[in-house]
């Protein structure tokens, strides 16, 4: 069983996250590999893991700081890791960066086949969900996205897909790419020794030319969209927090009836 | 210029958020509507009229796989400049199979879109809602996904009765093989999404929910909850509120023995008013609240619910 798991570096959800000249400022410190994408990085090693043999790699796309993704998940337990670096990225909306990481994938592939490649539902950052559709479009792999659960024999993956008026079960063949949700599994912990591994394992490092990709084809003059105004929401006024003294359910109502929503 | 919308239905009844897509999509161009699926009703073909639909397009097929949803709806809407889905995850995978087929500029989760020197643009919030964004999409044809409740629903001026065509659209095979469909039961009440007035309860309810029903029912609002709730099982996953669950934009949200971890503020923060009752003076929460409460749901829930029953007993 031969998978890839697609990781996303993204801002620390902690941290202060912003826009700078339109674009998610990303810094090494505040930055770490999307908390979904360890959902996805979990189905690869239970799958091979299940088979008893094979490869998980980890594949990113983005600056020099998106290094801390792919490393994240070879501390998790990935065999290897790939970093696409390359500045003609910046500014790619999700077509561009599907149409990297399938070049990537498709250039892994040629080595020797992938069975999967694996995402998580959504990143964090972005939170748009269409990454695993453009990719399973761009590769013509099967699409088995948004799934709780998922399993994988005699050369087909079988997901069920949650939705609000069905649990949906879709089977489709391999290769196929699958984006797993946070309720697919419990993620693990890395462990003292992988996290030691971790630091002296390589990162092949490509460039857009590496996997045959034309810079102008990406980046932000490529873009579909382009963000033109992003600005801070101004806090909330007139907030009020009281402590309850016996009152504060009748003060909770007043304050209902005051705007008009009780 | 046309805008068209993607109807939202279920067992034949349209969804409010499609009412609002269509009132959004007269102040862009002229609104046509696409439904998928089994033919709508004459009472349904009749609303989407009043909202202001010249045409009722219909593709009439089973289209539970992506891909072929993703087809009807390209089908239905060739001569349309922008197409307006709702935002659930099913219609973000459809759209972005039909913008890779058109060369279309696609934003979801949006709040708002208008037409701007001949573009498109949207506004949102992002960051768990901390942030204002406005979009330009660059290309000729666009495709938007709208949060429910960002626009009011109002009935056109004009009340059209709608042409309703129905298209013949040749599907190819796809990879995909839907095996199963265990239906689930509609939510009782207003869906959760769609809501104008949300409850949740999270840890601090001990998964006695009572108290946070009686509110939600009170104020027409339906039931959410956090992600511990549903973690502990107290509740289905259908009321999570957050980044991975459900995310709600209603005008008053009530957030019950809920500390407002990250990711649940993420999928409510840009509510219209912000309640929280909690325990935990420290709560984030409290950080984002309009009007908060340390105190015990227990007490706080009781006292108010009686408070507001005895002002429209008196009015």
């Amino acid at each position: 069983m031969r998978v890839l798991v697609a990781v996303k570096f993204v801002p620390d959800l902690q941290s202060q996250r912003s826009f700078t000249d339109g674009l998610v400022t990303r810094v090494a410190e505040d930055g770490s590999m999307n908390e979904l994408d360890e959902n996805a990085v979990e189905a690869a090693l239970q799958l091979v893991e299940a088979q008893g043999d094979g490869e998980v790699y980890a594949l990113t796309v983005g600056g020099p700081d998106a290094v801390a993704a792919v490393r994240k998940a070879l501390q998790l337990g990935a065999t290897y890791a790939i970093h696409v670096n390359d500045g003609a990225i910046a500014g790619s909306d999700v077509f561009g960066t599907a149409a990297v990481l399938a070049a990537a994938i498709r250039k892994v592939n040629a080595e020797a086949p992938l069975d999967l490649v694996i995402t998580g539902m959504a990143a964090l950052d972005g939170l748009t969900s269409m990454l695993p559709t453009a990719l399973a479009v761009e590769l013509g792999w099967s699409q088995l996205t948004f799934a709780s659960k998922l399993e994988v024999a005699a050369g087909e993956a079988t997901i069920v897909r949650h939705l609000p008026d069905a649990y949906e079960t879709v089977a489709a063949p391999l290769p196929a790419v699958v984006s797993v949700t946070d309720e697919a599994n419990k993620p693990r912990y890395p462990n003292f020794k992988l996290i030691m591994a971790a630091r002296t394992k390589p990162v092949t490092v490509w460039t857009l030319a590496d996997i045959g990709v034309d810079p102008a084809s990406v980046g932000a003059a490529a873009s579909r969209t382009t963000v033109i105004d992003a600005s801070p929401r101004p806090p909330r006024a007139d907030r009020t927090i009281v402590t309850d003294t016996g009152e504060a359910g009748t003060a909770l109502a007043d304050f209902l009836i005051g705007r008009g929503l009780a | 210029m046309i805008a068209a919308v993607l109807v939202e239905h279920r067992d034949g009844v349209v969804a409010q958020p499609s009412l609002e897509a269509l009132t959004l999509a007269r102040s862009v161009g002229v609104p046509v509507a696409v439904w998928l699926g089994a033919s709508p009703s004459a009472e349904a073909v009749a609303l989407l009229g009043q909202y202001g639909a010249t045409d009722v397009r219909v593709v009439d097929a089973e289209l539970r796989v992506v891909a072929h949803a993703a087809d009807a709806l390209r089908a239905a809407s060739d001569d349309a400049e922008l197409v307006l889905v709702v935002s659930t995850f099913v219609n973000k995978e459809i759209v972005t199979r039909m913008a890779l087929a058109t060369g279309a500029g696609v934003v979801v989760d949006a709040a708002g879109a208008e037409r701007i020197d001949g573009h498109i643009e949207t506004t949102q919030t992002v960051f768990a809602a901390t942030w204002n964004v406005r979009t330009r999409i660059n290309t000729e044809r666009a495709i938007v996904a709208i949060r429910p409740n960002t626009t009011t629903a109002k009935v056109a001026d004009e009340r059209t009765a709608p042409t309703v065509t129905t298209l013949a659209v040749a599907l190819p095979t796809a990879r995909e093989a839907i095996v199963d469909i265990a239906r689930v039961a509609p939510p009782e009440g207003i869906p959760l999404a769609e809501a104008p007035v949300v409850v949740s309860g999270g840890r601090g309810t001990g998964g006695d929910y009572t108290l946070v029903r009686d509110l939600a029912d009170l104020l027409g609002g339906a039931v959410g909850a956090s992600r511990d709730a549903t973690d502990e099982g107290w509740i289905s996953h259908e009321h999570m509120v957050g980044q991975t669950g459900t995310t709600v934009t209603p005008a008053l949200y009530v957030a019950c023995g809920i500390s407002g971890a990250v990711h649940h503020r993420g999928g409510m923060q840009a509510s219209g008013t912000i309640v929280a009752v909690n325990m935990d003076p420290d709560a984030p929460i409290f950080d984002i609240a309009d009007f908060g409460v340390v105190g015990s749901l227990f007490d706080v829930l009781p006292q108010a619910i009686e408070r507001i029953k005895a002002h429209r007993a008196a009015s």
